[in-house]
């Protein structure tokens, strides 16, 4: 690699940690700041995903640059993670329903058929009649 | 460059790990602490691979990819318990 390349190469590892911090802090800052279980879903396992990938990103073209020989771990983490991800935020959501967790005025596409389905209760129809918009 | 953008990044990661524990702590119900919990291993793996960065060496990557196996799993493991009230039927 000639020597000219190695500034670009800093730069470009540089970018993707910080990227990688920022989308992780939004993801946990929504986490954190949102109304219901179902927009807290949305956060954490779309923008962590994309924040972790970032950083195994930087970590391979570092170790790529540093040793000179492409290390395959990051790949298979990354691999990993990006396929777990959604399984986890589908199983979570679907215990969230079978909870009944309460919704949010303003989440919309509450699933009212499949909570009065499970229970045929005049109170909770209606309740989720004036919950939807 | 690399060093300050190596700090500034493990801040974000340590701060946002903070914020993990602060859902986990107040969480009112089940599934917000399985998500929180989630959602701090995966943390805790870009941390690791940051530490292997900053030690310029390759062995913590087993580590991570142990915790992101186990973590899933352990995941798994807790939404069928809350699903179905037993993990293998």
């Amino acid at each position: 690699m000639p020597t000219w390349f190695y500034p670009v190469l800093e730069g470009v590892i540089a970018f993707f940690l910080v990227a990688g911090g920022i989308f992780a802090f939004i993801g946990s800052l929504g986490l954190t700041h949102l109304k219901d279980f179902y927009m807290r879903l949305h956060g954490p396992s779309k923008t962590t995903t994309l924040g972790v990938g970032c950083v195994l990103m930087a970590s391979m073209i570092y170790f790529r640059a540093t040793t000179g020989h492409f290390s395959f771990q990051e790949m298979l983490i990354t691999i990993f993670l990006f396929i777990t991800a959604p399984a986890t935020a589908h199983l979570l959501s679907k215990a969230a329903l079978h909870q009944k967790l309460v919704a949010d005025i303003r989440t919309r596409n509450v699933p009212d058929q499949l909570e009065t389905a499970s229970e045929p209760d005049e109170a909770n129809a209606q309740q989720t009649e004036s919950r939807l918009p | 460059m690399l060093d300050i953008a190596l700090w500034i990044s493990i801040a974000l990661f340590a701060a946002s790990l903070m914020l993990n524990v602060f859902r986990l702590a107040i969480g009112p119900d089940l599934p917000d602490r399985i998500l929180a919990v989630d959602t701090m291993y995966v943390n805790s793996i870009a941390l690791i691979v940051l530490f292997g960065i900053q030690l310029n060496s390759k062995a913590y990557f087993e580590a991570a990819l142990l915790i992101a196996m186990l973590g899933f799993v352990s995941t798994v493991a807790v939404c069928k318990y809350l699903l179905r009230g037993d993990i293998i039927e």
